[in-house]
């Protein structure tokens, strides 16, 4: 069977989630592997979320916030920016492959860019093939 | 006579444990004399010469409370585990590693074979050519020997049965123990099934006595010797790591005290999964960085940031174990 990639992208409601819905309104075709999940700023997304994504089974994590300097709320995309890098050296140790986890700034004008970031990312994703952390999980001796 | 009440039964036993959870119900010295009072120790392996032929004769729930320390690292834990889950009405996870895995749980970075090969082949002081490796069972000229199965994973106990209460720590604070031991005798009312006692629910930093300004922001990890710590000041806030903003509060403080930061045997505070997350979260906030490459160096002196984070409780987060 062919492998179809679950991708949970969490994205920001006011710059992400806006380019989203334009990539939308604009009818620009990307990849449907995306769940898209809508937060108030990309400083919401605990690490929590982000590893409870892959828990339950996603084979990849997208996060997409504003642009540096653009953040509604001044500072939360840093935070984010700032997780992003410890997570990211978690996971690696934890045996995880770092392409499954991704960060970009999406403003709310850049549909297109987010379209082709999706598509860009569930090629990444499908290459990796399927996340063996959920089975894993559920299979400890 | 005037009648007595019924002594209370008490049992504590370790699994995979250092034994110094068992050395903490020693720690309530004279004490143990209002403890022998109030209850018969009818299974201690450390103290008592009680083998588990007597367990197994005992009648269901026959024992009162149960302190299990250790997690589940081998058949025999395992068996136990199950054994006394069924012998006793209240079973405590008794420190750290019961309750989330503890330091026995970050064998769960390697695989049972990888830990294999380590001891009995590469390690330094072995000379093991034939590379002989303990095998479960054994034939001898008077029958069959066996030892425990090695799983491959470390497990706390509430992933093997099901455990009324936990008691952190590594080891538990011993006043802690005495609390709700005596709680227990003196028939108060039990908080609910699966809480946590003898500890707070808010994190270390809320309470801690070391002196905290609004100035969290920080440009460089240093790990605790290369520093010299002020010793009053926030460790974070020197950019010493320390696990207080994700730690569950009531050991006392003892490491803080003791001019070391906190390294997160409590676990994590009511109603947190996952403390390491959390912990990522807390740090994130206070990096005083925005250029990637500036964050990049900054976090490169996090040098294990899965060990540090997880020290005490890589078996019970969200990904309990590396992937093969």
């Amino acid at each position: 069977m062919e492998f179809k990639p679950k991708v949970i992208a969490f994205l920001c409601n006011w710059c992400s989630y806006t380019g989203a819905d334009l990539a939308g309104t604009a009818r620009v075709k990307y990849k449907p592997n995306v769940r898209a999940i809508r937060v108030m700023c990309s400083g919401r997304i605990e690490p929590t979320f982000v590893l409870r994504a892959f828990r339950k089974g996603a084979d990849g994590v997208l996060i997409c916030g504003c642009h540096p300097g653009d953040c509604h709320y001044q500072e939360g995309n840093y935070r984010c920016l700032r997780r992003y890098h410890l997570l990211q050296k978690y996971i690696q140790q934890m045996g995880i492959e770092t392409g499954r986890l991704k960060l970009e700034w999406i403003s709310a004008s850049e549909g297109k860019q987010y379209a082709e970031l999706i598509d860009s990312f569930t090629e990444t994703i499908t290459e990796l093939g399927p996340c063996k952390i959920k089975e894993t999980m559920e299979n400890l001796t | 006579m005037k009648e007595q009440k019924p002594k209370l039964k008490l049992a504590v036993y370790w699994a995979a444990a250092c034994g110094g959870c068992c050395v903490s119900v020693l720690d309530v010295h004279e004490k143990l004399f209002d403890v022998v009072a109030a209850a018969d120790l009818v299974f201690w392996p450390i103290a008592l010469d009680f083998k588990y032929k007597d367990v197994e004769d005992m009648p269901d729930g026959h024992i009162d409370v149960t302190l299990f320390n250790g997690a589940v690292r081998n058949s025999e834990n395992e068996y136990m585990a199950r054994l006394l889950r069924k012998k006793t009405k209240i079973l405590v996870a008794y420190g750290s590693c019961a309750h989330l895995g503890g330091i026995p749980g970050l064998a769960n970075f390697f695989t049972g074979e990888e830990i294999f090969k380590r001891v009995y082949e590469e390690s330094e002081s072995t000379i093991n050519p034939e590379k002989i490796r303990p095998q479960h069972e054994y034939e001898v000229p008077e029958g069959t020997l066996e030892i425990p199965v090695f799983f491959n994973d470390v497990r706390p106990l509430d992933r093997v049965v099901d455990v009324d209460y936990y008691l952190p720590g590594c080891p538990p604070q011993t006043e802690r123990l005495l609390e709700v031991f005596l709680a227990i005798v003196t028939g108060a009312e039990l908080p609910p099934k699966g809480s946590v006692v003898g500890a707070g629910t808010k994190a270390q930093c809320d309470e801690c006595i070391r002196k905290k300004t609004e100035n969290k922001l920080i440009k460089k990890f240093y790990r605790p010797w290369e520093i010299n710590d002020d010793g009053e000041s926030c460790f974070m806030e020197q950019g010493v790591l320390c696990m207080g903003p994700a730690t569950r509060s009531g050991c006392g403080y003892r490491c803080i005290k003791g001019n070391a930061p906190c390294r997160g045997c409590y676990g994590p505070t009511a109603d947190v999964i996952d403390p390491g997350t959390k912990m990522m979260s807390a740090i994130a906030s206070i990096i005083d960085a925005k250029d990637p490459d500036e964050l990049e160096k900054i976090i490169s002196d996090v040098v294990d940031p899965a060990g540090t984070f997880y020290r005490f409780s890589l078996p019970s987060a969200i990904i309990r174990r590396k992937l093969l």
